[in-house]
């Protein structure tokens, strides 16, 4: 990421501006959206039955003869050198296989760092994977121990002798932040934006708050462990992961390990949750080499404690937000700027400023934001990356402006909700959050919210309400490929490296084709989780069902020049052109003749074929450079708080979301609903405690590190605007991190109007109402 | 985790003759967790879930809880439920639904603390691990610590409910021993950290708990147990007060008070319940009683609010109950 990257990407702004919108992919809106079809309709997991039956099989679970087992062991220094390594104990241990270390580690580049610039790149750290006696952070992986089983493995991992030489290292947020630097980009966007001068125009405003805003490390939690099962046939691999990036995690492999890519196979039919976390780490490379120096399959799964000190998290941040506002509550001036942990070896900037950009107009503004270097297990992707702390701060002081104001905090949003992207200009494709608001409030019962704040209660607990807006850009990925497979017995299979952990992907893939190809979802069989298939980009930024979903459109649209050619002369359809087509009732119609019609059967028959397949990839996604599309929603939050403990519990939420169609609501509630709970441990109670004299995690178990209990979790009201986005595949947006943001907003503002108390610091703890 | 042996105890006897040597497995939640961070390392596990686990009325009208009752089986008694409701609701307070059907009453008396340096073999110091290594905990990551019957070489929480009820209800341990069967109030059972945290209990070598009993109590009906923590379950209490009263004439005739999450042992309340016997029950008195509680409190950065917390939180059960006896 550079200044280059932001000069070519505003260039390419700038040129399909001018662009007619014609000649734009999308520029004509799908013609699947507002059709009523198998798109829309309730639809429970194609999968579930497996997965309740256990009869899924996780990465972990792939019964392989002959299987040995890794165990891990951590640096507990967090940054020197290892000056002694005696291994012989480990070694002589019963069923040791293989004792793994830098001396004996196979030689392998480090991973190239995600980036734009490389759309399969996988490195969440460009640190080297054991090549070197060097330690970087507390809980780096410096060896790892093969044995017949497990127990042996564990037992083993622990008899290593290992000293180390420790050297200083910045393991304080206060310090390191003193010395953040600010880079170029962030992600897709100059890190720095700025309008007029927003800090004058705020010491004149009528109104102003400015407030710092911090939010807490947190760590992901999957319920499934990260996991490998290797298996090497010669040159041949073949790796079980738990992976939300098939595809690039086998390009990756092929590179390191001096291998064909086709000889990579990477299978993960069944991962049990990513959020961000299921990417690539060192232990990918460290099981598939100690596979290789033991001769034998293996299986590496990562132990809780693992996952806190292999896996990166969420950075903390520190966020300054200003406001200024002039008599009628518009915007004169809104400063998002602060500073997240980015250490020089990761590659994920906590763009907390990025979707506050997007969310309101103001006379002036200024967005910037540093990164501290700090020696931690490298930061990454967390569900929401960026608007889920960002929003935490910038609707906390919205509502903070609305209370000095006096007025309701939804009509000053409403206020000053931008007509265009208020950065770049350009239109918004779709945008409804004023009809998410109303109805929002509406059923919510947000009338009955006293103004003032403290004047409702019960007993000790006091009640209160707060909503607060959510955020998060749509994202169609470049390279996604899909085939599709016609059979003669009128079933349908479409294939591509997709990866499921556990949102949909292929429930929802299922009712896309059906209705694209005119068949029906118990005709078509979505296949995903491996990479042989034909690739598909790693699930991330809420964007993989819009990516594979823009690649079925193509690859339909080939498909139906491949079945004009079979069909041939004797057909219904002989001398119509692909335009004058389109697919119905399980076989081609031409569009002015519906009479017109051939079925799928009857021209792989008539052609004498079994199948007839077509693989395609999606279009450039010019239509993110043409349009600012965001998802939006409007979360309301309800507490009672003890005047007594401060203790804060959420009685209901309820969430209000413009995000295009919904392509199947029982599957989109749920991931609405999953990434709200992930809000609510955002709010009040999930935190990664470093030790900040030595840089240790010292909560990596989930009885220490507190996700959401049930009992935390109250009941979750989900409604959408259902507003097709006309420039995207199906009308959809993305769906799968919304819910996140808002949340952590909408519970300290409805714990502003319990109590009065301002909290501005995550977790939202009792001592901090108290 | 590597363990030599492993073996069941058929009777007390039996575990009292082989206790020398062996660490006793009750439910296992504990052990074997400390077992797999290496806290722990036993040579021989003896297995003691066999042992008795009813519960039975004593001559006086109290209750004798066998040792292997289950924390489930405890929290369901109806007599337990009818007669201590704090100790119900201190245990069902506790851990998730799964670790009490496995959890043991004995076990639960010996639970380890959960500091975060304690169970960090690989990367912190800790006396009551490794006696004379330090305590990483001042000045670290601290917000489950105690603030009361700390010490320079410890300041670990005790981290149970039920034997905060216990304390509260005066319970008494049962032991047997090489040199016969003894009784033991339990706020002797608990040891204060001072400058050997490592030894916690005042169980002699080859000790077994046998059963707790609980003498009869007057308190049912002004009792509770009140747990305060960062989420709605399944965590260690910040604070938790297990508390009861009787009242007679308008003055409070008994009072029975012990602290959770604040001190190093489960805390008797004395210095409150002191002020409280033969007072009229009034806002004033219960904020005397709880200052005079937390006056010696010694806190961390991060335990600051805890005495706090604390005081509010018995000022407000206290006056709760003195309410309910009203």
């Amino acid at each position: 990421m550079s200044t280059l990257q932001n000069v070519l990407i505003g260039s390419v702004r700038t040129a399909v501006g001018w662009l007619p919108e014609g000649w734009l992919p999308g520029g004509r809106p799908d013609p699947l959206i507002g059709r009523h079809g198998a798109v829309g309709r309730q639809s429970a997991l194609s999968d579930a039955p497996e997965k309740v039956t256990g009869a899924a099989r996780f990465a972990a679970d792939v019964a392989v003869d002959g299987l040995c087992h890794a165990a891990l062991v951590h640096a507990p220094i967090t940054r020197g050198r290892i000056t002694r390594l005696d291994t012989t104990a480990a070694e002589a241990a019963p069923g040791v296989v293989a004792v793994v270390t830098h001396r004996n580690m196979p030689r392998v580049d480090s991973p190239a760092l995600i980036g734009l610039s490389n759309p399969s790149a996988v490195g969440n750290s460009d640190l080297p994977i054991l090549q070197d006696d060097r330690v970087h952070y507390n809980g780096q992986v410096v060896a790892a121990v093969v044995a017949e089983t497990q127990a042996q493995a564990d037992h083993a991992a622990t008899l290593l002798d290992i000293g180390y030489e420790v050297t200083k290292a910045p393991t304080d947020f206060a310090t390191a932040k003193a010395s953040a630097r600010t880079i170029p980009t962030l992600l897709y966007e100059p890190t720095q934006r700025a309008e007029g001068d927003a800090e004058a125009d705020l010491s004149t405003s009528r109104y102003a708050v400015d407030a710092i805003y911090t939010t807490p490390w947190q760590t992901h939690n999957a319920i499934e462990l990260h996991a490998l099962t290797v298996i090497w046939e010669g040159d041949r691999l073949t790796v079980h992961d738990a992976t939300q990036m098939i595809a690039p995690t086998a390009t990756a492999l092929a590179k390191m390990f001096g291998l064909k890519r086709e000889n990579v196979r990477v299978l993960s039919p069944f991962v049990g949750g990513g959020f961000g976390g299921k990417g690539f780490w060192d232990h990918h490379v460290i099981a598939v080499a100690a596979a290789r120096l033991a001769g034998r399959p293996l299986r590496l799964r990562l132990t809780r404690e693992g996952v806190y000190r292999v896996v990166g998290g969420r950075s903390q941040t520190e966020q300054r937000v200003a406001l200024g506002a002039d008599a009628e509550g518009r915007f004169t001036a809104l400063i998002h700027t602060g500073t997240s942990v980015m250490p020089p070896y990761s590659c994920s900037p906590e763009a907390f400023t990025l979707g506050t950009r997007a969310m309101y107009r103001s006379g002036s503004y200024l967005y910037s934001q540093r990164h501290a270097d700090m020696a931690v297990v490298p930061n990454t992707f967390m569900r929401a990356p960026g608007e889920a702390v960002g929003t935490f701060a910038v609707e906390s002081a919205v509502d903070e402006l609305a209370h000095e104001m006096g007025i309701d905090p939804i009509e000053l949003r409403l206020r000053n909700l931008p007509e265009v992207h208020p950065v770049t200009g350009v239109r918004f494709s779709q945008h409804a959050l004023d009809q998410a608001y109303r109805d929002g409030a509406a059923r919510f019962g947000w009338a009955e919210r006293p103004a003032t704040p403290g004047e409702r209660r019960d007993g000790e607990w006091r009640i209160g309400m707060g909503c607060a807006s959510g955020s998060f850009p749509y994202v169609r990925l470049p390279g996604a490929s899909v085939r599709i497979t016609l059979h003669r017995d009128g079933t349908a299979a479409v294939a591509c490296s997709a990866q499921d952990m556990g949102m949909g992907t292929a429930t929802v893939q299922t009712q896309h084709a059906a209705d694209r190809l005119g068949l029906t979802p118990e005709t078509v069989r979505f296949v995903s989780g491996d990479s042989d298939l034909p690739p598909a980009p790693a699930a991330g930024g809420s964007g993989q069902t819009a990516s594979i979903a823009g690649a079925v459109m193509a690859a339909s649209a080939k498909l139906v020049g491949e079945l004009i050619r079979l069909a041939g002369n004797a057909s219904p359809l002989a001398g119509l052109r692909a335009e004058d087509l389109h697919f119905d009732r399980a076989g081609l119609v031409a569009r002015e003749d519906p009479a017109r019609h051939e079925s799928f059967a009857a021209i792989l028959a008539r052609a004498n074929r079994e199948e007839v397949s077509v693989t395609a990839s999606g279009a450039v996604p010019m239509e993110m450079f043409r349009y600012a599309m965001h998802s939006t929603s409007a979360i309301f939050a309800e507490v009672r708080v003890s005047d007594v403990t401060g203790e804060v519990r959420v009685t209901r939420m309820l969430g209000s979301f413009d995000c295009g169609t919904i392509l199947n609501p029982r599957t989109a509630a749920s991931q609405f609903r999953g990434g709200m709970i992930m809000g609510l441990g955002l709010a009040l109670t999930e935190e990664t405690l470093y030790d900040e004299r030595t840089g240790r995690i010292m909560n990596p178990s989930l009885a220490d590190y507190h996700v959401p209990a049930h009992l935390d979790v109250p009941p979750i009201d989900v409604i959408w605007t259902g507003i097709p986005d006309p420039r995207t595949p199906l009308g959809a947006r993305g769906i799968g991190e919304i819910g996140t943001t808002g949340v952590a907003a909408a519970i300290a503002n409805a714990v502003f109007n319990a109590t009065g108390k301002r909290v501005r610091d995550l977790p939202l703890t009792l001592d901090k109402v108290l | 985790m590597t363990v030599l042996r492993y073996s069941r105890a058929a009777d007390l006897a039996e575990a009292v003759s082989a206790g020398q040597e062996a660490r006793l497995l009750g439910g296992g939640t504990n052990l074997i967790d400390l077992m797999r961070k290496g806290v722990e390392r036993p040579q021989h596990l003896l297995d003691v879930s066999r042992l008795p686990a009813g519960i039975d009325e004593t001559e006086d009208g109290g209750l004798l809880i066998g040792g292997a009752l289950s924390n489930a089986a405890l929290a369901a008694d109806p007599r337990i439920r009818a007669h201590y409701p704090m100790l119900s609701r201190a245990v069902l307070a506790g851990a998730s639904a799964q670790i009490r059907n496995m959890a043991t009453v004995a076990g639960n008396l010996m639970q380890r603390t959960r500091c975060p340096y304690f169970a960090d073999v690989a990367g912190a110091s800790c006396n009551r691990r490794v006696p004379g290594s330090g305590c990483d905990a001042q000045g670290g990551v601290s917000r489950y610590t105690a603030v009361l019957g700390t010490s320079k070489s410890c300041i670990a929480a005790h981290p149970s409910d039920m034997a905060v009820a216990l304390v509260a209800l005066d319970a008494v341990v049962c032991l047997e021993g090489p040199a016969g069967p003894r009784r033991l109030a339990i706020t002797d059972f608990h040891l204060l950290p001072g400058d050997s945290p490592e030894k916690e209990t005042a169980l002699a070598p080859g000790e077994v708990i046998s059963g707790v009993v609980l003498p009869p109590s007057s308190l049912a009906a002004r009792s509770a147990y009140r747990k305060v923590r960062d989420r709605a379950s399944y965590a260690f209490a910040l604070v938790s007060v297990a508390a009861g009263l009787r009242l007679e004439a308008g003055r409070i005739a008994e009072a029975r008070i012990a602290l959770g999450g604040v001190g190093t042992v489960p805390w008797r309340a004395a210095r409150a319940e002191a002020l409280l016997i033969g007072a009229e029950p009034t806002p004033e008195l219960f904020a005397r009683a709880a200052d005079a509680e937390l006056a010696e409190a010694e806190t961390q950065p991060a335990t600051a609010f805890k005495p706090e917390l604390a005081r509010r939180t018995l000022r407000a059960v206290l006056t709760t109950l003195a309410e309910d006896a009203a």
